[in-house]
């Protein structure tokens, strides 16, 4: 019956303007979706008489608060901590989990399922309820107030481990046994082959191990409290309580440590949502 | 995976078998094999060592102990439990971090699901969909925090604003605790609805197309359809949204509650992680802090074994 109605201009009709309903709803929910994050950007151009105005677009556009951020705060100085705390974390972290995920995929050694096994179990750990152990086994290692605490603990971390596994259980093995037969030994089976061939994969995981650590929080909250080590979400945090009614300066602020985020997202938003696409397939 | 892990050793067998001819003296193969592949696995087994299975068996190992200012440990044994039973600030946190994950764990499922499914079809632009709904994802929880407290200023806030110019009273959004908590629930929704309407349409888009042309031709509705061919198909997704939003939730959030309201107002979104943190680095009471720590662990064991049990872990062949 519905087939029928489907060859019939009445059914024809009542599809295409189903599509423009939804069509029209997810406009909609697009607009409530990016709404907020518009109307902070705008307003962080505006003075502090019309920040609080009300209207979208500025009247007095203006470019001192960002001038203001970047000259009475440290915020340049911020916004390099967190760059390179987090640049380090991917590069080490990608380096580290594609050795161990391509020794679990690929090389036998007595006890591997076990070990991947008790390594997947580490993903049900999650960071905040460690937070206070990690404190204090950090503080044990001196790591606290250091570049180090604010990168060793955050490199380890058995998603990215789980994710590049499975990508190599999927790789051809084809080439690498030529390498192994010409008398390669497993590093330049891993390092010329292996690795090469992840790029995709590597990709991916950097801009979401990139993401996931220049808007971590809590860690550096609590690892750290020397100024010149403050990465940037703990600044705006501060930042934010010290000048608690000065919109125009809070918003450019924030606005300054979003728009790398964003910047990346428009740019490898199709990485992005691969490899999260990857994580829920399980 | 088992499959694969047995397909992977059958195939793993043939070239072990071949001898070395390229061999150095010294190492057999096999051992050159096991040597490298503890070369390769040791930094981040290590690391995973030191910075996650050693922190979590001290966590409960600590729950036994009153930690005083810096490094003096004294074993009180069930101490700190027996305190935390009697503690009305402790359940009045578990208290706000039920109701916290019982209203935003089904609205996050639904929100993201509908989303799912509206960006699944074939409408013009849909790309800009999605990036758009995906969009609040990528900024982070204190810059959101900082955003909504401006937009929802009692004064200035654009909410109130919109509001008023509509002919209704301004809400004082975060200066009544249900109110403020329901806040924190919907731009918890805002952040992760884009992420799991990702998770959402790579589920759907693994449900065969023929499923969907033969309802079409059974004549089956767009409900029948989906209660009967979606909604099952999608069941591994689902099970793992489920899980992972509920684990989220009683664990995570602590960055947008330290900016938005820090535990206000009236402790009416101090949620248990929150009251948790606060006792270990507002007080120093590590100890205190690990037991309810552990609990709250305990807990979410607990619910993800009962999540696993309702959906049958996700699998389809419970003969439903």
């Amino acid at each position: 019956m519905a087939s029928d109605a489907l060859t019939t201009r009445a059914g024809r009709r009542r599809l295409r303007s189903s599509r423009t309903g939804l069509t029209v709803l997810a406009v909609v929910l697009s607009l409530i979706s990016i709404f907020p994050v518009l109307w902070m950007v705008t307003s962080s151009f505006k003075t502090r008489a019309t920040v609080t105005d009300g209207n979208l677009i500025p009247k007095d556009f203006t470019f001192d608060n960002f001038v203001y951020v970047f000259t009475e705060v440290p915020f340049a100085r911020y916004l390099w901590n967190s760059f390179f705390v987090s640049a380090v974390i991917t590069v080490v972290a990608l380096f580290f989990h594609s050795m161990a995920a391509y020794a679990l995929a690929r090389l036998r050694f007595p006890g591997r399922e076990k070990l991947f096994g008790a390594i997947f179990a580490t993903l049900l750990v999650t960071a905040p309820v460690v937070l206070i152990p990690l404190f204090l086994v950090a503080r044990e290692l001196g790591l606290l107030n250091s570049y180090a605490g604010l990168i060793v603990p955050a490199i380890f971390n058995a998603f990215g481990i789980f994710l590049l596994r499975q990508f190599y259980l999927g790789l051809p093995k084809e080439l690498e046994e030529a390498a192994i037969v010409d008398g390669c030994g497993h590093w330049r089976v891993y390092w010329n082959i292996v690795l090469p061939m992840s790029r995709p994969i590597l990709s991916a995981l950097a801009i979401f191990f990139f993401l996931a650590n220049w808007n971590a929080f809590v860690w550096p909250l609590v690892a750290t409290n020397d100024q010149s080590l403050t990465v940037v979400q703990l600044g705006i945090a501060s930042f934010q309580n010290q000048y608690t009614s000065n919109w125009n300066y809070i918003l450019a602020a924030a606005t300054v440590a979003a728009l790398p985020m964003l910047v990346l997202f428009f740019v490898f938003q199709r990485q992005i949502v691969e490899s999260i696409k990857t994580s829920g397939l399980k | 995976m088992s499959s694969v892990a047995a397909q992977q050793r059958r195939r793993a067998a043939a070239p072990a078998q071949a001898p070395a001819s390229a061999d150095t003296p010294g190492l057999s193969r096999k051992h050159r094999e096991w040597l490298a592949a503890g070369l390769f696995l040791a930094p981040d087994v290590l690391g995973l060592l030191v910075f996650v299975a050693i922190p979590m068996v001290l966590s409960i190992a600590l729950s036994f102990f009153q930690v005083s200012g810096f490094g003096s440990y004294q074993w009180i044994g069930l101490g700190n439990y027996q305190r935390m039973m009697h503690d009305p600030l402790f359940w009045d946190s578990m208290k706000i971090t039920g109701e916290y994950v019982v209203i935003l764990v089904p609205v996050l499922f639904c929100v993201s699901l509908g989303l799912g499914l509206l960006v699944k079809q074939k409408l013009p632009g849909v790309g800009v969909y999605r990036t758009a709904l995906f969009l609040p994802y990528v900024i982070s929880l204190v810059v959101v925090g900082v955003l909504w407290k401006f937009l929802l200023d009692d004064q200035t806030g654009a909410v109130n604003r919109a509001m008023r110019a509509a002919g209704f009273d301004g809400e004082s959004w975060l200066g009544s605790p249900s109110l403020a908590l329901g806040c924190v629930i919907a731009i918890m929704v805002w952040v992760m609805m884009g992420y799991y309407m990702i998770i959402f349409l790579a589920g759907l888009q693994e449900i065969p197309r023929e499923f969907y042309e033969a309802a079409k031709l059974d004549g089956a509705g767009p409900w029948t359809t989906f209660r009967t061919i979606t909604w099952p198909l999608l069941r591994p997704t689902s099970f793992f949204v489920l899980l992972m939003s509920t684990v989220a939730a009683i664990s995570g959030g602590l960055d947008l509650i330290f900016v938005l309201t820090n535990g206000g107002p009236a402790n009416g979104t101090s949620l248990a992680i929150f009251y948790i943190y606060q006792q270990a680095f507002g007080f120093g009471e590590f100890g205190y802090a690990s037991a309810m720590g552990s609990f709250l662990v305990l807990i979410m064991v607990v619910i993800s074994a009962v999540i696993f049990k309702l959906t049958s872990g996700g699998r389809f062949d419970d003969g439903e």
